[in-house]
């Protein structure tokens, strides 16, 4: 370990004046330690399950004023006891987050910038694409049978959503025709 | 075992390395290590498996091929694979397991040829780790004690991935691992809901609860047809009208009548003649037949194959509906690296999505466990759940049908959606329907055993069935008592199928009902339990949800057959893949090596997309084995975590590992940029010089390898180029999954 | 659904018992304990290895070492080492701390009063292992706190909570140091070199490792001790100081001989990964 003397002067010179600004000199009176009063003390506990991997770990999330304070194992789950990775443990950071989406965002035709949508227009302008690609591209029979399907829309995704939302997402694909039909199972 | 030398395997007692794309090759020399070794549990492999049955005489196998083979179509027509029939029309079969006929004895001699020396020239393992691996692994087969196989994408992103799973499956009945605690074939999946959303039926050609959607061909015209084919003539699948019809009646509701098969017709029915899987979807998206797509969570800009051909697809599509947390590179695509957004005509709408804790729903884990989450909070501005905008949007498109009488528009006109007038779906009606209920009642059922095939019940999902009795949802269950010990937390959550912890658990007990071993107890028949009043003379008691009917003693008929979803009873040592009936190593689309067990190198039943951007790599050029992988610091596509500063922090960018032999022949310094390159495409890294990695000898050649994480994208905190730029539209035979994980490419440094 | 379970505290003396030999480098407990002592991510590049993180920082409390050693058999062993303050008993910073913002608890750990402390850094400049960091914009030193409020609370600190190998466990120092001592007779016969660190050295320190090698494989001196000058200060100086000299004088000679030594940032030696390990902020994922 090496420090010029320079550095010396200049470090301990600082810290000289810090102590003298201070008080001039040495608390000698002994310390008790005194920690900050516990930031869950009057949170509201949620339980949750961690949204990464297929594991199923329990995570408990605090909150305070709809606000989350805090989020850590649950302690109760007979998974993790209590315990998460990086990951889980960082699941903090997606309720603080200034990347997250707060408004739909449409990007027009050859756009080079998103446009903030309200609901009402993002909805009803998808529902009019829908309809004019189905439309288009159904396929009620072949060969005397019903066939009921669209070839021509796509959809993708499932493996980030609950069982209930799977289940409707199905249930409105398949009534629309939809035959490509994929999530992350495959890949 | 694993081609990379990772954390994990830093605090394994023994540490096996192997080239990518060889697992069939190494859990074959296993299995004929078992058998040359007398190492498999009899008892357990005459009993619960087919190894005692016959085999058709027309089954053979020659040179890497099975019989039946059409080398024009690519595919086999697998006419003898399948059992000798006795004259009453039931199997032969010979518990003794002499004759050469017997399943047992072909898989010997499959097997045989795949020696210690052969599988190590093949997977590069040294011959002294592999032995030491067989001798521990094989110790299993005692009836005292269980191996367990734990996998995830290593083993099934291959040209043959599911052969690579079913040689897993293999080992673990000869060893009798199937059905014990602390045994199985665990699949470690990757997301925290894509055991639920696959249970769902979210795949081309499925129905929920591992269902068919049906093809369009005539002998599926009508719903009698289509259960005509798809209900075995035993085993437990002979429910199958019940749970098909009560799907139906979810679907169409007071619209599925016995009049007109329960809305059958409604059902879309796929093209027999084409595949709509994951890389076909892409490949018919780059010329154009699709017009619109939705992603609801997935990246596909990143964790799709071949992503340079991927992305020009999106670039083909009128609209894409994005629902997200963030602005994923699947949102951006249009703004992506070299992309002219003028010239992109999609129009495209990024919809902001709920975290899990700001909704509530249910998930379904590895473990098949489905367990509720709570709402604690508001999603932030006008986010909203996934469940939200699929209620929204499918009433609004439903709207501009409303004074339809199209019949095209019935499907649609004729869907149930009760689930409340408000804007916010009522999220409990929608589990009690997928749970299921009896119309006449209203009552919920406690079991998928109530279903009916008469119209009379709905059941959205039957292997969900019974999860929301009248009593309550009990996925919301959290009661922590583990009787027994063995970790089946019957009152934590609720797990299909019926709440059982452990699959095929009738195989812990001997053929008399009898636990193999006391330490290895699950279920066990007690002669004095059960109700006399209701002519129960015994039961099946334990630790767990007896996976078996519980008033079958085991001297009924029946009663020693474990595996109540195959018709035979049994478990299927032979049974039927597309490429046949035992898993055989072939070499990945791209290879450095020839196949050394036969001349047939890559998969027979393959398809190979001829497509443009799609080029494949020879060894000549691209001399390099790679393979990608994941860290635990990121997930997947990477929204989740690549968004996060202190993930990003952990794991700030794309980096490719190599050894040191290969960086001192490419002259490459630790720490600088490289560029990696396959026939597909380009990627620049940083180089992770490390000794974890080191070239393998492969069939008598020093073959090098390198591994590649692929969470990284353009977008987000933590920054990188798209491995999958790299990776080749090839898949499994069987499902299409892509072969991700092995593959070739070359590597240079760049100044 | 309680928020938080309170059970009664005792004062025994608390240790985390960190066994390496159980330790993947998932990093779990660095995200947690930036999450619960709310430190925002301290973005680092990508350095050749995993190991992001190269030392502490006023963000950064813990982090995870990688260390990658080739054993005589030409194999290769990945060794993690979860590192933070140490928590000593004769810990230089308790004794350099002009105003008592650092002292012992009653559980044995060390605490550090941010409100007290006036970032003179003479704890930064003292510390036996080079772990206390000093935040030059909020002017106070930083380090682990052993996450007192939770463990006031009746619960475990983060890092300790979070861990799913087992491999950070928290609790009465006594039991701590029995499983320890279990642990190490169980690896002995495979790892010669595995060794308890932390029940002697600096008078025994509140987290105590299992090693299953040599401390420098870990970036751990072998035998640390705390500087001379501290030394001077605690027993001749400070104590004759109190008597004979005012305040100022105290401070003057403070400065002279606490102020030497160790900055607060980190060497080249350390940075490059060459040091000889003498103190934490050596010896990196060294290839040694």
């Amino acid at each position: 370990m090496e420090i010029s003397r320079r550095d010396f002067f200049k470090y301990s010179g600082a810290t000289l004046a810090a102590l003298m600004a201070a008080d001039l000199g040495f608390d000698t009176t002994p310390a008790k330690a005194q920690a900050n009063e516990l930031k869950i003390k009057f949170a509201r506990a949620t339980p949750s399950i961690c949204p990464y991997c297929s594991v199923g770990c329990g995570i408990l999330v605090h909150a305070r004023d709809g606000k989350v304070i805090n989020t850590e194992g649950d302690s109760d789950h007979p998974i993790n006891h209590g315990s998460l990775c990086s990951k889980g443990a960082a699941v903090f950071e997606v309720a603080h987050n200034p990347r997250r989406l707060t408004r739909p965002l449409y990007r027009a035709p050859g756009g080079d910038r998103w446009e903030e949508k309200d609901w009402d227009w993002v909805l009803d302008r998808i529902a009019t694409n829908v309809k004019k690609t189905r439309d288009a591209g159904f396929i009620e029979s072949e060969k005397g049978l019903p066939v009921n399907r669209a070839e021509n829309i796509a959809c993708l995704g499932g493996a980030a959503l609950d069982n209930e939302e799977c289940y409707l997402l199905y249930k409105e694909m398949r009534s629309l025709g939809i035959v490509y039909l994929e999530h992350q199972a495959r890949v | 075992m694993d081609p990379r030398f990772t954390r994990t395997s830093s605090q394994a007692d023994l540490y096996a390395p192997l080239r990518p794309g060889t697992d069939i090759a190494f859990i074959g020399g296993l299995i004929n290590y078992a058998l040359e070794n007398n190492l498999y549990f009899r008892d357990y492999v005459v009993n619960y498996t087919n190894a005692a049955f016959l085999v058709d005489e027309g089954y053979s196998f020659h040179d890497g091929l099975f019989d039946g083979y059409d080398p024009q179509t690519k595919k086999y027509d697998g006419k003898s694979w399948k059992y000798a029939m006795g004259l009453d029309e039931k199997p032969l079969k010979d518990p003794t397991l002499t004759h050469p006929r017997t399943v047992f004895r072909l898989l010997k001699k499959h097997y045989s040829r795949y020696t210690v020396e052969k599988v190590c020239a093949i997977t590069g393992t040294s011959k002294e780790v592999y032995l030491e691996v067989a001798k521990a692994y094989c110790a299993t087969g005692r009836p005292d004690k269980s191996g367990t196989i734990m996998y995830a994408m290593g083993a099934t992103q291959h040209t043959v991935g599911s052969q690579n799973v079913r040689s897993y499956a293999i080992l673990q009945l000869l060893l009798g691992n199937i059905g014990v605690p602390g045994g199985g074939v665990n699949a470690l999946r990757g997301e925290s809901n894509v055991q639920g959303s696959t249970d769902m039926g979210l795949l081309f050609d499925q129905a929920p609860g591992y269902m068919a959607l049906p093809p369009a061909a005539p002998e599926y015209a009508n719903l009698k047809g289509y259960l005509d084919k798809e209900t075995p003539k035993a085993g437990f699948w002979t429910n199958k009208p019940k749970f098909f019809v009560s799907f139906l009646k979810a679907m169409y509701g007071e619209a599925a009548t016995p009049g007109n098969q329960f809305g059958y017709a409604y059902l879309p029915k796929r093209d027999p003649k084409k595949n709509y899987s994951y890389i076909s979807l892409f490949e018919d998206m780059y010329d154009g037949q699709i017009r619109g797509a939705f992603f609801f969570g997935q990246n596909s800009a990143i964790s799709g194959p071949n992503s340079n051909k991927e992305n020009s697809a999106l670039d083909k599509l009128e609209w894409v509906v994005i629902s997200d947390l963030w602005e994923t590179e699947t949102a951006a695509f249009w703004k992506r690296p070299g992309a002219k957004p003028a010239e992109i005509a999609t129009e495209v709408f990024l919809l902001p999505a709920a975290a899990s804790f700001e909704k509530e729903g249910s998930i379904t884990n590895s473990g098949r466990w489905i367990q509720w989450r709570w709402k604690a909070v508001n999603p932030p501005g006008e986010a909203r759940s996934d469940l939200w905008i699929l209620h929204n949007l499918h009433r609004r498109i439903r709207a501009r049908y409303a004074a339809s009488h199209a019949t095209k528009d019935q499907p649609l006109l004729n869907l149930s959606w009760q689930y409340g007038l408000g804007e916010e779906p009522d999220i409990e009606a929608i589990a009690r329907e997928i749970s299921g209920y009896d119309t006449r009642t209203g009552q919920q059922l406690t079991t998928f055993l109530n279903l009916a095939d008469d119209g009379t019940t709905v059941g959205g999902n039957w292997i969900l069935g019974g999860m929301y009795p009248p009593e309550g949802n009990k996925a919301k269950s959290r009661n922590t008592a583990d009787k027994g010990g063995i970790g089946s937390y019957l009152g934590w959550a609720f797990a299909w199928p019926a709440n059982r912890r452990i699959l095929y658990n009738r195989s812990s007990a001997d053929l008399h009902g009898k636990p193999w071993s006391n330490d290895k107890k699950v279920i066990w028949w007690d002669p004095v339990a059960g109700d006399p009043l209701k002519n129960e003379h015994g039961k099946w008691v334990g630790l767990d949800v007896p996976d078996f009917k519980p008033t079958v003693s085991p001297s009924d008929a029946g009663g020693s057959n474990p595996f109540i979803m195959r018709p035979e009873g049994v478990a299927g040592l032979f049974s039927k893949l597309n490429e046949g009936p035992f898993p055989e190593h072939y070499e990945p689309f791209e290879s450095p090596t020839a196949n050394s067990l036969s001349t047939v190198n890559l998969n027979p039943v393959v398809k190979i997309f001829k497509s443009p951007m799609n080029e494949r790599g020879d060894a000549e050029k691209f001399p390099i084995v790679v393979t990608t992988f994941r860290l635990s610091e990121h997930m997947q596509g990477g929204g989740m975590t690549r968004n996060l500063p202190w993930l990003a922090e952990l794991m700030p960018e794309l980096f490719v590992e190599i050894s040191p032999t290969l960086a001192k022949a490419r002259g490459i310094i630790p720490g600088q940029d490289v560029v990696v390159a396959s026939a597909r495409g380009e990627v620049k890294a940083k180089a992770l010089v490390t000794n974890r990695w080191k070239p393998l000898m492969i069939n008598g050649k020093e073959v090098e390898q390198i591994g590649l994480p692929w969470h990284f994208g353009f977008m987000g905190i933590a920054t990188g180029d798209v491995a999958n730029k790299l990776t080749p539209h090839v898949g499994d035979g069987n499902t299409l999954i892509p072969e991700y994980k092995a593959f070739l490419c070359n590597i240079r440094g760049v100044k | 659904m309680a928020a938080v379970k309170s059970t009664a505290v005792a004062t025994k003396p608390k240790a985390i018992y960190v066994d390496t030999s159980k330790c993947t480098g998932c990093r779990g407990c660095e995200v947690a304990c930036k999450q619960w002592n709310s430190l925002p991510a301290d973005p680092q590049p990508f350095a050749g290895s995993y190991q992001t993180k190269r030392d502490f920082a006023p963000n950064t409390y813990t982090f995870v070492r990688m260390n990658e050693v080739a054993t005589s058999d030409g194999e290769v062993r990945w060794l993690f080492r979860k590192s933070q303050c140490m928590h000593c008993t004769d810990a230089a910073c308790v004794e350099v701390c002009p105003k008592n913002a650092i002292h012992h608890t009653d559980y044995g750990t060390v605490y550090r009063d941010a409100d007290k402390c006036i970032g003179c850094g003479y704890c930064v400049n003292n510390c036996t292992f080079g772990i206390t960091k000093l935040d030059e914009v909020a002017h106070k030193a930083t380090k682990c706190n052993f996450c007192l409020d939770r463990v006031e609370a009746g619960l475990e600190p983060a890092c300790a909570k979070t861990c799913s190998t087992g491999a950070i466990q928290f609790g009465d120092r006594e039991q701590m140091l029995k499983l320890a001592h279990q642990r190490l007779a169980a690896l002995k016969p495979g790892f010669p070199e595995a060794r308890i660190y932390g029940e002697q050295e600096l008078g025994g320190t509140g987290f105590i490792y299992l090693l299953t090698d040599r401390p420098e494989k870990f970036g751990l001196p072998e035998n640390p001790v705390v500087p001379w000058t501290v030394k001077i200060w605690q027993h001749v100086v400070r104590p004759a100081g109190e008597v004979m000299l005012g305040g100022t004088v105290l401070a003057l000679l403070a400065a002279a001989l606490l102020g030497a030594g160790k900055t607060g940032k980190v060497d080249k030696a350390a940075r490059t990964g060459s040091g000889t390990g003498s103190n934490e902020g050596g010896a990196t994922d060294a290839k040694s």
